[in-house]
Formats: structure tokens, sequence, C-alpha cells
């Protein structure tokens, strides 16, 4: 076998070494009862030309060659090359977690970098090194909410991802927490009278997503008012990163759950992706995961360490601020490479040219009749349409056309029936935009 | 240089900043093609209270510049690409790069988690035979490839048994842990609201069954057991276990951090485990990259597979497949999406690699722990003499007579060329040395381990201080880590005054 690097002898000669007649001998502790005898039933062995072929084989089965104007927390941006490139570098990629900070400075500079361009980004004082994904990073923001407020009631608005609160509501279920949902206003945003109108002093947090999952951007301050009026913290996910570079950062937050998947990172089917927690300096000791830090070493250098680990379960166990462990620090990488490769200019660029494609995407939708908006917040790369028919049917003559259509919203919202949510991100040509608008046009205009 | 050191030569690396320290307005390493729809004016459109101000202190470099920067950084860390990297309980074993490189195809890294079932079969078609292999090696009934990492996983198991004992009209209270467990693992329990109650370890380091006996009632959700120990040691008393537990309606969780020692030589299904994790990124070779990404795929036995994780995977007539949103009695979701699904993607290619020779993998694993058992046997105490599976415990009760314990060893190994082993866990072995090779280690390589770690026990008797103030050959040496968490500094901050130390 290609990757196992002894041969035949070379097996013989460590057992004689260990004084065991067969490698059987090793295992000698397991029953013989319990002990396979038969080969497992597994494909293979392939060589890597039939692991290829295996996986191209599947990749042909899937939607490659479809525009796609799906988002909805997965969103489809420019790479360039070099970040693959950098993560693909073997340092990188096959090294541990860096608890050995004098050989896994690379690692260590590079998360404290990351943790820099998070803070940057959200308007926080400090950032972790990353959680799982912006579900799971929402959901330990609201249990951190509930270390610190000492609180157990969490208003959640309903434009937050359906999957972020799902997730939410199983991390909730055993820990006491009482999750009750916030609706949207006719703007599409939270409905700030009706949040008003929940809020008691028994709240630990409120939690919005902006852009929200419709799309619609929040404004934070009214939240961010209502929720400190009774000593409850405001919790903002965001789940589009790349408006970051356009829009103004949740600063009257508390702490923010951000989803990096934008930055770099292949929609990959759903993962993996990261999620970041960012927060005020004085929550960092009540914050869930990783955190890198400077300091020197004996002689003086400026060097960096993994810090403040009285958090995590590996030391304080049953007493940790949460049991993550192995992150997503690879993909914090990528997104720290690739925010580094855009810079304040190029990120600046791709928001606007999201901007402006979603926004002449809409104006094409709008030209068709019986097509108009769901609500009127104002949006960045993503917004919703109510459609004369079903989205549905309309989405399967999409699909004709080699074109995977947006969001049927009623599954999620059984309220938003016959409504889409459309994302046009800067990879979609302007071309392909027309050509969607015109299929949707023709979709419509076929016989029921 | 101590002419003892095979493997190593002071490594030349060169000095490196912040990348915001190099930072220039105006320079750019990206450039997008030029905008082909009207241009829409942020103010206007969104309307200026939406707007941010400049990012202060953004990077602002070009592209040869990011290259060198990372670059530079990635030639600070050790990685298993150069050399041994012997972490007991993280199994650091070889990263195929054809792995990599079918998870980025076409067709496989760029498909949308909502796209249409029908355009996703070839996704949903992977995630089936990723779901048959390792219900396969684990002789388990049903699976979840949902959770994000091995603590996730611990974490939906218990909320299995959870909604399982619950459905049954009481969720219980307790869930007893040895003490030699995995720190995730009563952090776990506490999230899925129970109590946790540790299990002393019995002499030989295994699970004291009388102990256990008396600590199991009707109050108890489940045992979480790690197996072998990370001791490395095979618990020869599961089956046992498992029927004390079922006895009283006890559920045996299997913490599968230690899959490495018996996939393909016997399965966890059989010997009683009704739950238990893999971590796809120890025993079946997803990177680490630094701390992640991983995956943790739940395998469970039948009672259990009706509280799995939404969606399922489900076979529907022509053998196509589909994600099911709905199930009654599901826990719910673990987090957003199907799953880490490029991980998954890595791990199929590697098991499809060795198909059902995984299990020479697992013999070569046990193979080499033993072997370098052997040959350091003397040089190091060894506190517990059962035998070893895929990794070996030793103490440093030896070296601290003479002042040196088992971290100034670990940085000692550096100087040799080596990455540390584990140290000071498992918690019930004071000063521990946990040794774990894998079967990515030739002989030769594993010979340069044991000559190295000779080598040092020799200097911890005749010249410990070489050993104590040791790595001496690193960028950087010993760092400062109580300074660190006194005063955090988490991030670079433009007003900072720059520093000339590391420049």
């Amino acid at each position: 076998m290609r990757y196992l690097p002894k041969s035949p002898v070379e097996r013989q000669e460590m057992l004689a070494a260990i004084g065991a007649k067969s490698i059987d001998e090793l295992f000698s502790t397991i029953p013989e009862k319990y002990r396979l005898r038969e080969a497992l039933k597994i494909p293979g062995p392939y060589s890597e030309a039939e692991v290829i072929q295996y996986f191209k084989q599947r990749a042909a089965e899937n939607a490659a060659g479809y525009a796609s104007f799906l988002g909805a927390g997965v969103y489809n941006h420019l790479r360039s090359v070099v970040t693959d490139t950098i993560i693909q570098r073997g340092e990188f990629l096959t090294s541990y977690t860096p608890y050995q900070a004098e050989i896994s400075q690379g690692t260590l500079q590079a998360i404290f970098e990351f943790q820099t361009l998070m803070c940057q980004l959200t308007g926080q004082d400090v950032a972790n090194a990353s959680m799982y994904d912006g579900s799971t990073a929402a959901t330990e923001a609201v249990l951190m909410a509930e270390r610190l407020t000492g609180r157990q009631r969490v208003l959640v608005a309903r434009s937050v991802h359906p999957e972020y609160r799902d997730v939410l509501k199983t991390y909730a279920k055993n820990s006491g927490l009482r999750i009750e949902e916030i609706p949207f206003a006719t703007s599409g945003t939270v409905d700030v009278k009706a949040l008003q109108g929940a809020l008691k002093d028994d709240v630990a947090a409120v939690v919005a997503q902006s852009p929200n999952f419709f799309g619609a951007i929040e404004s934070y301050a009214p939240l961010a008012e209502a929720a400190h009026a009774v000593g409850a913290m405001l919790v903002v996910a965001i789940a589009e990163g790349v408006s970051l570079g356009l829009l103004r950062p949740p600063v009257e937050a508390d702490i923010v759950a951000l989803e990096a998947q934008s930055f770099g990172l292949p929609p990959s089917y759903g993962g993996p992706f990261a999620g970041v927690i960012a927060a005020g300096e004085r929550y960092v000791r009540q914050m869930p995961g990783r955190l890198a830090g400077q300091t020197t070493d004996f002689a003086g250098h400026r060097g960096f360490v993994l810090t403040l680990a009285t958090r995590e379960q590996h030391i304080r166990r049953e007493k940790a601020t949460s049991n993550i462990c192995t992150n997503q620090a690879l993909c914090a990488l990528a997104a720290t490479v690739h925010l580094t490769l855009l810079g304040k200019e190029g990120l600046r660029e791709m928001a606007e040219q999201n901007l402006s494609k979603a926004q002449f995407a809409l104006a094409e939708l709008l030209k068709i009749p019986g097509v108009r908006r769901t609500f009127d917040a104002p949006f960045f790369n993503e917004f919703t349409v109510a459609l004369p028919r079903s989205v549905k049917i309309v989405n399967s003559h999409l699909l004709r056309e080699k074109i995977v259509g947006p969001l049927a919203l009623g599954t999620p919202y059984p309220e938003l029936t016959k409504h889409a949510l459309v994302c046009v991100t800067e990879t979609m040509p302007r071309g392909e935009i027309e050509r969607f608008a015109g299929a949707v046009k023709r979709a419509l205009e076929q016989p029921v | 240089m101590n002419e003892k050191i095979k493997k190593a030569s002071r490594h030349t690396n060169q000095n490196e900043g912040l990348i915001f320290e190099k930072s220039s307005p105006g320079k750019r390493a990206f450039e997008l093609p030029p905008l082909d729809v009207p241009k829409a004016e942020p103010a206007k459109v969104l309307g200026a209270p939406h707007l941010r101000e400049d990012i202060e202190g953004f990077p602002e470099v070009s592209e040869i510049e990011v290259l060198r920067h990372f670059t530079r950084l990635s030639t600070w860390n050790h990685a298993i690409d150069l050399g041994m990297y012997p972490l007991g309980s993280c199994t650091m074993k070889y990263n195929p790069r054809v792995n990599e490189f079918v998870a980025r195809l076409e067709g496989i890294a760029t498909e949308h988690p909502y796209q249409p079932q029908e355009l996703s079969q070839g996704c949903l078609r992977i995630l089936r035979l990723l779901e048959q292999c390792l219900l396969e090696i684990t002789g388990m009934d049903a699976i979840t490839l949902q959770p994000a990492a091995g603590a996730q996983g611990e974490l939906t198991g218990l909320l299995l048994i959870r909604a399982y004992l619950q459905k049954q009209g009481n969720p219980r209270k307790r869930v007893l842990i040895p003490d030699s467990a995995h720190g995730t693992n009563p952090a776990t329990a506490v999230i899925a609201g129970y109590e946790v109650a540790n299990i002393k370890s019995g002499a030989q380091g295994q699970v004291d069954i009388e102990g256990l006996r008396k600590m199991v009632n009707e109050d108890v959700a489940a045992l979480m057991i790690t197996n072998p120990s990370t001791l490395g040691i095979y618990e020869q008393n599961l089956p046992e276990i498992a029927q004390i537990l079922h006895a009283k309606g006890v559920l045996l969780y299997m913490d599968g951090a230690n899959m490495n020692a018996l996939a393909g030589i016997t399965r966890p299904g059989d010997l009683g485990v009704d739950v238990m994790h893999l971590n796809l990124h120890k025993t079946f070779s997803t990177p680490h990259g630094g701390g992640g990404p991983g995956a943790g795929p739940v395998a469970m036995k039948k009672i259990l597979e009706p509280f799995r994780p939404v969606p399922i995977l489900a076979e529907k007539e022509g053998g196509r497949l589909a994600l099911e949103p709905v199930r009654p009695d599901s826990i719910g979701k673990v987090k957003a999406f199907s799953s880490n699904f490029g991980v998954l993607v890595r791990a199929l290619a590697y098991i499809l690699a060795y198909g059902p020779g995984v299990r020479q993998a697992t013999e070569d694993a046990v193979l080499n722990a033993n072997y370098i058992r052997k040959q350091l046997e003397g040089f190091y105490d060894l506190p517990y003499s059962l035998p070893s599976m895929h990794e070996v415990v030793f103490s440093d009760a030896i070296q601290k007579k003479n002042g040196v314990n088992t971290m100034d060893i670990a940085k000692r190994l550096i100087d040799y060329g080596f990455h540390p082993y584990t140290t000071a866990f498992p918690l019930i072995v004071p000063g521990a040395l946990m040794i774990e090779p894998t079967e990515s280690e030739s002989r030769e390589e594993c010979d340069l381990f044991i000559d190295a770690m000779k080598s040092i026990a020799e200097e911890a008797a005749t010249q410990p201080e070489i050993v104590k103030t040791a790595p001496h050959t690193t960028r950087v040496r010993r760092l400062d880590e109580v300074a660190a968490a006194r005063k955090p500094v988490l991030r670079w901050k433009p007003a900072a005054p720059r520093s000339t130390a590391a420049d």
C-alpha cells in the first residue's frame, strides 16, 4: 500500500525486536471472539487514478455547468489561486493545533492576523480563532450571553437564518434556555415594536442577523437600545461577510457571530466553513474557542501563543466555556490569506460589485409583469421577490435552461409561499443575469 | 550542535513582521473583472447611515508580498510533511494529497447545499458510500455525518441518548466519565444537560468494574468511554461493562478518538457499544490544518436511529438519494447545512485507497507504538505495564530526579527535529509522555526518534540544564505564557508601537 512505508521484511524485523512472533500477538488483549476474521466489506483498494476517477464521476452527477442564484448563507465569490496555494503548503495543512508554540509560530501568527482582521471588519475588540460555522458561532454567542447575564430567555429574530435558529434550538433544549421568536416588519427587518414588547429584565440576548435571511439590512442602534434598556445583550449574526466591505459594522452589538465562508471558502456542499465570535474586550474570559495572543520569549523576541486556555475544555473540563476542541483553523487561514489579497480596496470593490449586480438583477426582474418586491428595506446582494406563481414550478422551468433558481421561501416561512430569495454576487456576468430574468419571464408565461 | 542530533540541523528562516506592518496605501493583490452593469451608488441605494467608513489598518499589499508573507510564516511550523509528529491521541498520520485534489474538483467544491437534490446525486452518493464504509468499520446500524468535529459528535451522541431516554419517560441525570478521558467528554456532558460523575481508573488503568457497578443506577444516562483508553490500553472488559450498564438501562458511549487501533481488527458495534463518534481528522487522515476543520460522524445502534439529526440521507426508488428534512423524533440540527462535506470527501478518498487494507494500517500503527515502547523501556518509566495498542504512555519519573520534566523533554525533542509527543496527558499519569507514532512512520524514522529519546534521557542525567532550557534551535525560545494571559494582546492595533525585536 502506497501510504505505508514498511517492507514485509522490516515488519518482521520490528516484530522480532519487540519479541512478538506475529502481528496477532500485539492484539492479544482483544478477546479472540471479538476479532474480525473476515476482510471488511468496503470498496478498494483503489490506485490514485481510480480514486480520482470515482470522484470525477460523482462530480459529473452534480450541478456543474449551471448558473446559480442561490445564496441563503452560502455565497459564491471570486477566489484567488494564491489562497489555495498557501493553504496547501504542508507546513499549514499537516500541522496540529499550535500548542507547541516554538515550532508553530507560523500558524500562531496567522491566527493573530485572522483575529485582527475579524476585529477590523466587525468593529469589535477581540475575536477568536474560529468556531465550526456561523450557526454554531451564533449559538455559542447566545450561551456566552447566558453566562454573562445569568438569564435564560432569548429573543431571536425570525429573520435570522432558519438553520442558525434550528441549531440554537438544539443546543438550548437541555440548557434551560427559552427561545422566542420576534417577527419581521413589512420592511423585512426586525419588528422593533414587537421586540420592545417582548423585552423584560429576564432576557439574556436579542439575536438579529444583518443582512438578514431576506437580505435586508438591519439598523443596529434601535435593537441595541431596546436590548440594553433591560440589561440584555445584542448578538448580531453576519452570514455574508463581504457585506462588511461596505456596510457599517455592528459596533453596537455586544457579541458578533460571523460566518467567514464568503472570505475565500468554496460552497463545498455546505462545509467546511469557519465561524467567528467577536466581542468587547471585557467579555473575553467568557468567550469560547481558542485565542492566540502576543508575548515574548526569554530573549525578548516577539512571539505568539495560545492563551487564556483556562476557559477551555482541556483545562477546565466540565467547567469550560464550551466543549469545542478542533475548530476550523485551515478555513480561517484561507480567510486570512483571501482578505489580505483583497486588501482594503479589493474588499470594498467586491462589495460594491455585489451591490450593483443585485440592484441590476432586481431591476431586470421587476420588469416582468406580476413580479414585485416582498420587502422595502435596503439590501446588499440578496433580495426577496414575490412571484405570481409557485417558486418551485418556476425553478423547474429554469432548470431546463441550466439555471438553478432562487430559494423558495415557502418551506422555512410558510407565510412567504410564492416568495423567492435571489442572490447575485460579483461572479455573475450581466449576460447570465439577463438570461435568468428572461427565463423567469418565460416560466411565468407558461400555461399552468 | 550536539552530534547526536541526526535528523535536524539548525533551521534557517527569514524574519517576517505582521502583514499589517507591511501595508502601504494604494497597494493591492487582487483585481476584479470590470463591472458590467450600471454602478449602484452605495449612499443612494443603502442610505449613508448604513455605510461604513474606512477600515482602519486593513492590509494593503501586493500579490508577491502576500505569497512571501505566508510562505515565510509557514517555514516556522513543524508539520507531518517534515517528519514524525508523535502527538498521542491526535493520530498525526500522512494526509494523502489526492484527497486534497478530489475535494477541490469542479462539481465537488462548487456545489451549493440548497441546489436541487436531482442535481446533487453525486454529493449524496459520496455521503452514502462513506456512511456504508463507516458502518462496516464500526459494526453499527445507523450513522449521521453532520457533526463538525469530535466534540460536536460527542454532543450529538449524548443528545441521541437523552432523546431516547426521554422518549421512555426519563432522560436521567448523570453521565459517568473515567478520569483518563479527554476534557471534551465532561464539557460535552454539561452542554447536553447532564451532571458529570468521574470514575477512578483501576490499578491497571482500566475501568474498575466493581467501582462502576456501585455507580450505575437509574439516574445514570450513559458511560462515556474511550477505547483504547488514553493510556493506549485496550478495554478488555467492554462487553461486560456494556452488560452492567444495559441491565440498568444505561447506554454505552464510545469516544472513537483512538479508532486507529481498532479499524479492521474489531468493531465497537460487536462489543456492546450503543453510540460512538469517529474523528475523521484522526483515523481517516483528513488534515489537521493547524487545528481544523475536522468531522465527527456518529454511529449508533438501531434504538437511537429515530433521533438522528436532520436532514436524513434516504434511498428512494430507482436508487435515487434524498435528504429528508423532517423526522418527528430528531434531536434537530447540530450545524447548518448537511455537514463538513469537504472533509467527508477526503475521508472517503482515504478509505477507498485502502479498501479492506485499512487493517494493515492499524497493524502498522500498533507495531510502531510497540516497537518504540520496547526500545524506550528502561530509559523512561512505564507507569502501566499492560500491552500497548496504537500509543504508549511513559512518565518522567526517572528524569524528574534530575529536575527534568515531561515538558522539558518535549521541548528538547524539537532540537532533535521532532514534534513533541503529547505532554501531561492523560491526567492520571503525573508527568505523562504520550507517544503515538501512527502507521505513517518508517522504521528509519522510528529509529531516529528512539535515538533522540535515548539521547535526551542521557542528557537529563548528565547535563539537565540543556534539556530544561530547550529548545535551542528554534526561531523563538520558550514563550512567556503567563504574561500572555495576564495582559492579553489578542490583535494588532495601528497605534501600537512597532516591535523591532522580531524584525
